[in-house]
């Protein structure tokens, strides 16, 4: 078996600096699309956290958006009842993210993948029922407007442009990113990924499995509830749909397709199918139902890496080769 | 000098200055933000064949500017794609209007953007009372549901019902409903003998139906979204035996949209349910209204009230263009649009000045089964009811 | 109210019945192959589009319909599952969850193409409208009539599967694939025939659904909860499982809307993961 690859290397690759110089140039090249941009980037680092829990520790999770979607109504509710400082409405999202995480963590990580599933898809049910229920500080489906954002560090305002907004997002998206980055490359991120590919052995090695997993929810959750209260603060609105169904069932789509267990497979999937479904959904939108719905058939039987995966591995055959 | 010289080239000068003409005028582009795909599909496509059916009647110029629709798709609740569409409209495409919204949370989502950038928000369907109160630019063409409901509860009373059962669907525009209508039925003395909010993913009405059944009202007030629900709701009426047992089922108009009743079969006929809009409505404009729409649209589609609000947002726009002459500034139309008064094909319409939200008058209409198919017939109305809900 | 339990009661059965007939195909797929296929709603509802163009252009009456939706089941279920399903039966969970998630949203794309996006509408035959009177009781007509279908059919699965060849060959499978192919059992048309069946009872559970369920394109994506729930909750591979887990499902989910409609859609996801919690086997553990 050939070193490179498969042990983690903490080593920066030159493909990673190309991408974030990428994200940074976007502000330049792209200043009218700003918006679109920062949702983007919003997603991927909502995808970001789906990774780890299953690319990296192999939870297959059909409710993520419950986590999405407790973190932007935390953010919206604060500067809903004055409090507008950007900064600190991200960390209570956070916050709200990692405790519905831990809290559903003892029910979600039970039984097998299909269990899983079925569990994490009612809690995101479930919690989108509680949101509907609980209009009178929600919103319900009319959703939390008057969310009034004061000026990011006292000095940016969001401006109708989306510039505020994409810088934002791009910082703390490569703030958790390298946070991210640390915990997959560290003993513990090697645990997740033996729990993941053999969970009976793990415990053989002393590895306390549960608890380990319940860790990594957690933070992921956080992360989620992070990512939810920047499209809370940028869009200064939440919407129902935050914890809905198609938003966890969306984020799957997009994680796999960019490929999972990567760390970036989330961020290129999310900019591919968001990108796509913009300039798609100008053509017949039924088209784009069923086009997405192919390339998920076809992703299935010859991509199985998705993008990033595949050309990972398409680059490590050429290292190979090289010897 | 060559003084024959000098005066030829002014000369020339002034004639090509001259010949260049009248420079052409900007287009007026009015942004539609709506749903064109997803479940609620039929929303934006009703708005825009009123729309169209309006240019047809009117023509696509209007103040010396010809009128550009630029159409984007939200599909669906989705606050921030809703955002970003206005956004994009609002900075790149600068449209003079934007309009549309067929869901709320979408149409609250924009309103702070139509503040922030000084454009006129026209909303065409969304029906929450608070919409208006978001932002100083937006006018309502459309209805509230608390608008088209109390007049509900103030007929039953009227009418010698006394026991009504409430069956809403379980989010904002159901609760609104259910709270109007109890709310004034019970200080016209009415008994609200029962309630029950519905989950909004209903697969089956069968148990609230039954529910209702055995507390024996006089008649069952239902509200559910228009189209899929009221066919479920109303199936399961038909089924249990309610008619039978002497129950009459009235509601907000909804649930026997015009776009759907003739789907919705004879299970409908005798239902009762106040509205602002009937397909059936009889007045030379709502002739008109209906041949513009065959016109633009074919035949094949009845237009419902979405259609009408799309039309009548395209006679708000042209009327103020209009009066500014073609310059829309924002304040000035919001000023020319208070007090604004229409006759529409539904009947007198006008903007309420202090609120800037719709006055309209709501008819109590029956389905019957006419020459044409089923329609919603008009027998009894309340005029220029304003939105109770502020 | 209490006198009109057994009316609850009877209700909540029939739309067990319903769930059964549409969820054992998925059951017996994901206890035998080991496959989840989250597109299992979208054979019952080309069922039931089947039946509402057999019925609404083509003339043919409401029960004849049933057996071409059945059919159509078989011929769908057929072919994809040669073509397709055959090659991913040892490939993970999670692509066989979105490769089933890509042909659903296909599958809805073009159903919505075809037929538009609203709901098909159906008329059923006179004397399937109304209520009987039964010992005292008001029951629908139409609800009974769809207890005594899928009955029969339950009936007929159960001694199919403990009397016949086929249903050993079946129940071998189940229990341990490759010791049933060690006793020289062709288990690849095992899976063959069973997926077929299964997607022939899902398109007949649709078409008998749509008064019941309503008909629209996005029916898989709608019930797909409920579905997965059965299989879940009854035991994959278990048809006395799914029977046990769709009756209480079907009850607790009305009596649940009828007696206490605040909690509502709360009901059917907290007796999922309550269930699941106490018996992560599922029900089949409970019934044997």
């Amino acid at each position: 078996m050939s070193a490179a690859g498969r042990v983690p290397d903490a080593r920066w690759r030159p493909a990673e600096l190309v991408f974030w110089a990428a994200a940074v140039a976007v502000y330049f090249v792209f200043p009218h699309h700003l918006v679109l941009a920062s949702q983007i980037l919003i997603t991927g680092l909502f995808a970001l956290s789906l990774d780890l829990i299953l690319g990296y520790a192999g939870i297959v999770s059909l409710g993520h958006a419950a986590m999405f979607g407790s973190g932007a109504y935390a953010a919206g509710l604060l500067a809903h009842h004055g409090w507008g400082e950007p900064v600190s409405g991200l960390l209570a999202g956070g916050a709200a993210g990692a405790a519905l995480a831990f809290a559903t963590s003892f029910v979600a990580l039970r039984g097998g993948d299909l269990t899983r599933l079925m569990v994490t898809l009612g809690i995101g049910l479930m919690a989108y029922e509680v949101a509907n229920q609980a209009a009178s500080i929600t919103g319900g489906v009319d959703g939390l407007s008057d969310v009034a954002m004061g000026k990011l560090l006292g000095l940016f305002a969001f401006d109708l442009g989306g510039r505020t907004a994409y810088v934002y997002s791009l910082a703390v998206l490569f703030a958790v990113f390298c946070l991210s980055r640390r915990i997959v490359n560290s003993p513990f991120g090697l645990s997740l990924r033996g729990i993941r590919d053999r969970s009976a052995r793990m415990p053989a090695l002393g590895a306390p499995v549960s608890l380990r997993l319940t860790a990594v929810y957690t933070v992921a959750g956080g992360i989620a509830g992070i990512a939810g209260a920047l499209l809370a603060q940028t869009t200064q609105f939440v919407g129902l749909e935050t914890l809905g169904f198609s938003r966890s069932a969306d984020l799957l789509i997009m994680l796999v397709l960019g490929g999972a267990g990567w760390l970036y497979g989330g961020m290129v999937g999310a900019a591919a199918f968001l990108v796509a479904q913009d300039l798609l959904s100008g053509m017949n939108p039924v088209y784009w139902q069923f086009w997405l719905g192919l390339l998920l058939v076809l992703a299935v039987f010859f991509v199985p890496g998705g993008i990033v995966g595949t050309l990972a591995g398409a680059q490590l055959r050429r290292l190979e080769a090289r010897r | 000098m060559n003084v024959p010289r000098i005066a030829f080239a002014f000369a020339l000068a002034a004639t090509l200055i001259a010949a260049r003409g009248a420079p052409a005028a900007e287009p007026l582009k009015i942004g539609v933000i709506a749903e064109f795909s997803g479940p609620f599909a039929g929303y934006g496509k009703q708005m825009h064949n009123g729309i169209k059916a309006f240019i047809r009647q009117h023509g696509d110029t209007v103040a010396g500017r010809k009128v550009e629709i630029i159409l984007k798709d939200t599909t669906g609740p989705a606050p921030e794609v809703a955002k970003r569409l206005a956004q994009d409209l609002v900075t790149q495409d600068k449209v003079d209007f934007l309009a549309g919204f067929g869901l709320t949370p979408n149409a609250l989502a924009v309103a702070p953007l139509a503040t922030q950038a000084k454009t006129p928000m026209i909303v065409m369907n969304a029906a929450s009372s608070v919409i208006t109160t978001r932002s100083p630019y937006v006018a309502r063409l459309s209805m509230t549901l608390p608008q088209v409901t109390a007049p509900m509860a103030q007929w039953a009373a009227k009418n010698g019902i006394r026991r009504v059962y409430s069956i809403v669907s379980d989010y904002a525009p159901g609760i609104d409903a259910e709270t109007t209508f109890a709310k004034t039925f019970q200080a016209q003395g009415g008994e609200v003998v029962g309630s029950v909010r519905v989950p909004l993913k209903n697969p089956d009405f069968a148990p609230f139906v039954q529910r209702a059944k055995d507390a024996r009202p006089q008649a069952v007030f239902i509200f559910v979204p228009a189209g899929e629900q009221g066919i479920a709701f109303v199936k399961a009426f038909t089924e249990r035996g309610l008619r039978e047992a002497g129950i009459k089922l009235i509601g907000s108009g909804d649930v026997v949209d015009d776009d759907v009743l003739e789907a919705m079969g004879d299970a409908t006929l005798g239902v009762i349910t106040t509205h602002h809009y009937s397909a059936a409505h009889d007045s030379p404009e709502n002739a008109a209204f209906k041949k513009a729409y065959a016109e633009a649209n074919g035949t094949g589609s009845r237009p419902n009230f979405m259609a009408v609000a799309g039309y009548d947002g395209m006679a708000a726009i042209y009327a103020v263009a209009k009066k500014l002459d073609g310059k829309i500034d924002a304040d000035q139309a919001m000023a020319a649009l208070k007090g604004l008064a229409l006759q529409s094909p539904r009947g007198p319409i006008h903007i309420d000045p202090e609120t800037r939200d719709i006055v309209q008058t709501v008819y109590v209409r029956k389905v019957e089964r006419t020459k044409a198919g089923l329609y919603n017939v008009e027998f009894d109305r309340f005029a220029d009811v304003k939105d109770p809900g502020k | 109210m209490p006198g009109s339990l057994p009316g609850v009661l009877f209700d909540g059965v029939a739309y067990g019945s319903l769930l059964f007939l549409i969820s054992v195909g998925l059951s017996v797929t994901m206890g035998l192959m080991n496959f989840i296929n989250l597109a299992h709603g979208a054979f019952a509802m080309a069922g039931g589009y089947v039946c509402a163009v057999a019925m609404n252009r083509l003339g043919i009456p409401f029960v004849a319909t049933l057996p071409l939706a059945f059919l159509a089941g078989a011929v769908a279920g057929g072919i994809l599952e040669s073509l397709l399903y055959r090659r991913l039966y040892r490939r993970s969970p999670l692509d066989q969850v979105l490769f089933s998630l890509g042909l659903t949203l296909m599958s809805v794309a073009a159903a919505t193409w075809v037929f538009g996006p609203g709901s098909q509408p159906v008329h059923l035959p006179d004397f399937l409208l109304g209520q009987v009177r039964v010992a005292g009781v008001d029951l629908g007509a139409y609800r009974l009539f769809l207890v005594a279908v899928v009955s029969l059919i339950a009936l007929a699965l159960i001694a199919s599967l403990r009397m016949t060849k086929a249903g050993a060959r079946i129940r071998a499978s189940v229990d341990d694939a490759q010791a049933a192919a060690g006793l020289g059992i062709d288990v690849g048309r095992v899976f063959a025939l069973t997926f077929t069946l299964g997607s022939a009872l899902s398109a007949l559970g649709g078409a008998l659904s749509i008064d019941v369920f309503g008909l629209d394109p996005t029916f898989p994506l709608k019930y797909l909860v409920y579905f997965l729930l059965v299989v879940v909750v009854g035991g994959s591979g278990s048809i006395a499982g799914s029977l046990l887990a769709s009756m209480v499902l079907g009850v607790l989910d009305v009596v649940g809307k009828y007696y206490v409609p605040q909690i509502g859609a709360f009901v059917i996801y907290g007796l999922m993961i309550a269930l699941l919690l106490l018996s992560p086997g599922g029900l089949r553990r409970m019934a044997r």
